[in-house]
């Protein structure tokens, strides 16, 4: 029971008044951002982190004010999904095909009310499996060697475009672009300079925070400026009914089954590599939809079809925190972005993190659970504030947006040249989207490119320059393996589970039609 | 036609990343790797990967109109002046310009839009400065 008792003390770290404080915030403005389309948990935590760390907050205070953002974050996304039929985010697109209807059916509230359940549920048990599952992942973690580690990066390169990917080329092509940048700057090992022109600015290399903020943040402005005047949302918002808020037991009850059995399934898809939460929800909705579906419900407003994917995504969300806190490799873009939460924070999450701060990651967890809570007591009396947030029309959010990023990069560093790196981020990030390369792998190449780099060169150092090193234990012949098929699988699968995906919002449209 | 063209260009970044790399100062006292391999192996991960789809592209995404690239080009222009400017102009002024500037071009009318400019930087200013005491780039003004 050694867990419990880590996790009793990571309570006594959250049970401060600036931490109980900071998470309530935490969660407000990560529902509000999951809620606005286009902003999704990724540009919302990227968008924070320079805010949180110029602002001097200590490491468990500053992680637990962004994972709050995160879950908020995830929270959120249902909202616009129901209401305009516009997912806030890529996971909840599934969300989109129950709970329109429903909306249209003039249930919007109980729609927004039982997602905000399932959405607990699906969180909540995922933080228990979180709590579990990361100790024993730990365990093998500690096994580890440079050699093992150098396999479990490639892995994470390998697998990150994930199953749905539309080209592994573009993910491996993105990958390297990241690694190729993180190279900028003093190399750590022998100290002589490389990729910097003579610039003194790029001798400390480029900053992933400038990076991260430019390509997701800056870039969606720009998307914006591309599509502006096709965007009515906004206008949208105002006709739907919203209805009662609180859903009735009988409902609740008629739904836990499907929310208790895709969680468990959303968290297994959050814990694999490459899965992630798009994948959670998806695979949680088809499942319901096989199992419960007897009469043809599924797509017109069947409330399990608006809990399965909410619970599902929700627990992938948590599920996705296990890879990331106990080996340092995340298996999701937001992670990614979580990633870089801690490494600002001077925290190298890691089978270490649990020995040396475990009041970080236990005082992290326990941040979860409290703001599980706080967003279940917030989303549902207060869905109808959150609604109205939808209703701020683009042209006024994505100047702030812009703005915002400003404030954060010029408050770490007070240089003009940081900000025209981060434009410079900003159009590449834009014109990388435009051609569909995904903009995820780039960011992990930036944070995971030193580390990857000094594995290879201790492993080799170690072996005496004998590249066979590489693969001369079992535990990273295995990781190998798993990134071979990883990176290969996609490219035959992947084609036939898009066209699936596709094709459920494409039936559920032409639903609508002859309804 | 897209990604063959974007793929030339990831090919030629790959080649100036290898030749870059090639031409890194080997330190005296360097490990049994050295500095240049680990680039030189991501510079041919960079060029295969772009190679595979110069042979074998995706659809051509939709492009923009010319009137709205220029657009775009002109919010970078005007993202690119507010960074070079920051400094000496100060945040508020500086700040409210710019948002000013890209909420006219989203469609907000243009007295309308020097209003919610300004509410913007002193939105932010109240917020950040004021408030959470964080420090913002002083001009001639001291604001």
């Amino acid at each position: 029971m050694d867990i419990l008792a880590s996790l009793g003390d990571g309570f006594v770290v959250a049970f401060t008044l600036q931490n109980l404080g900071l998470a309530l915030l935490g969660c407000f403005l990560g529902t509000i951002m999951g809620a606005l389309p286009g902003l999704g948990p990724s540009n919302g935590v990227a968008i924070l982190i320079p805010l949180a760390f110029t602002l001097g907050l200590p490491p468990t205070p500053a992680l637990i004010l962004l994972t709050s953002v995160y879950y908020g974050a995830m929270y959120g996304g249902r909202i616009s999904s129901i209401l305009l039929n516009i997912p806030g985010d890529e996971p909840a697109l599934m969300t989109t095909l129950d709970g329109y209807p429903m909306a249209q059916q003039g249930r919007a509230g109980e729609a927004l009310a039982l997602s905000g359940v399932a959405s607990f549920v699906g969180a909540f048990l995922a933080t228990w499996g979180l709590v579990f599952l990361a100790p024993q992942l730990v365990k093998v973690a500690l096994l580890f060697g440079p050699a093992e580690y150098f396999a479990l990066f490639t892995l994470a390169f390998a697998t990150l475009g994930g199953i749905a990917s539309t080209n592994q080329a573009k993910a491996a092509f993105a990958a390297a672009l990241g690694l190729g940048i993180a190279m900028i700057g003093v190399d750590g090992q022998t100290g002589v300079p490389r990729f910097s022109f003579g610039e003194v600015h790029l001798y400390d290399g480029i900053d992933f925070l400038v990076a991260i903020v430019g390509l997701f943040a800056l870039s969606e402005v720009l998307v914006f400026l591309e599509h502006r005047g096709e965007n009515t949302g906004a206008d949208a918002a105002k006709k739907v009914v919203i209805g009662r808020i609180t859903p009735s037991f009988a409902l609740l009850r008629h739904c836990t089954p499907t929310m208790l059995r895709t969680s468990v399934l959303g968290f297994v898809a959050g814990v694999l590599p490459g899965a992630g939460a798009s994948l959670g929800s998806f695979i949680s909705y088809s499942m319901e939809k096989r199992l419960v579906d007897r009469n043809g419900t599924f797509g017109k407003g069947d409330p399990r079809g608006v809990a399965a994917p909410e619970a599902g995504n929700n627990a992938a969300a948590g599920g996705a925190l296990v890879p990331m806190l106990a080996l340092g490799v995340p298996g999701s873009g937001t992670t990614a972005v979580l990633l870089a939460v801690l490494l600002a924070l001077n925290i190298t999450p890691g089978p270490l993190l649990f020995t040396q701060n475990p009041d970080v990651v236990w005082g992290l967890i326990a941040a979860l659970f409290i703001g599980n809570f706080m967003l279940l007591a917030m989303n549902i009396p207060m869905v109808g504030m959150f609604t109205r947030v939808l209703m701020v029309p683009p042209r006024i959010l994505m100047p702030i947006v812009a703005m915002v990023s400003f404030v954060g990069i010029y408050g770490i560093s007070g240089s003009s040249f940081d900000l025209l790196v981060m434009v410079g981020f900003g159009v590449m990030g834009w014109v990388l989207r435009k051609l569909d390369v995904p903009l995820v792998p780039i960011i992990l190449g930036i944070l995971l490119g030193n580390a990857m780099e000094s594995n290879m060169r201790r492993a080799l150092t170690i072996s005496d320059g004998d590249w066979s090193a590489l693969v001369a234990s079992p535990l990273s012949i295995g990781l190998w393996l798993v990134a071979l098929v990883g990176f290969v699988l996609p490219i035959v699968f992947g084609r036939v589970l898009r066209q699936r995906m596709a094709l459920a919002k494409l039936k559920e449209e032409e639903g609508e039609v002859i309804d | 036609m897209s990604d063959r063209i974007f793929g030339g260009i990831g090919i030629l970044l790959a080649a100036f990343f290898i030749w870059q790399a090639t031409v890194i100062q080997e330190s005296p006292f360097s490990d049994v790797v050295g500095p240049k391999v680990f680039p030189i192996m991501i510079g041919c991960v960079l060029g295969l990967s772009a190679l595979a789809f110069v042979l074998k592209p995706d659809p051509a995404p939709i492009w923009p109109p010319a009137a709205r690239l220029f657009e775009i080009a002109m919010a970078v222009a005007a993202m690119v002046a507010y960074a070079i400017v920051l400094p000496d102009l100060g945040f508020v002024i500086a700040t409210a310009l710019a948002a000013a500037y890209l909420t006219w071009r989203l469609g907000t009318p243009p007295a309308q839009a020097l209003l919610v400019g300004a509410l913007t930087s002193g939105g932010i200013y109240l917020v950040f400065h004021v408030i959470l005491g964080l420090s913002l780039a002083k001009g001639p003004f001291g604001f």
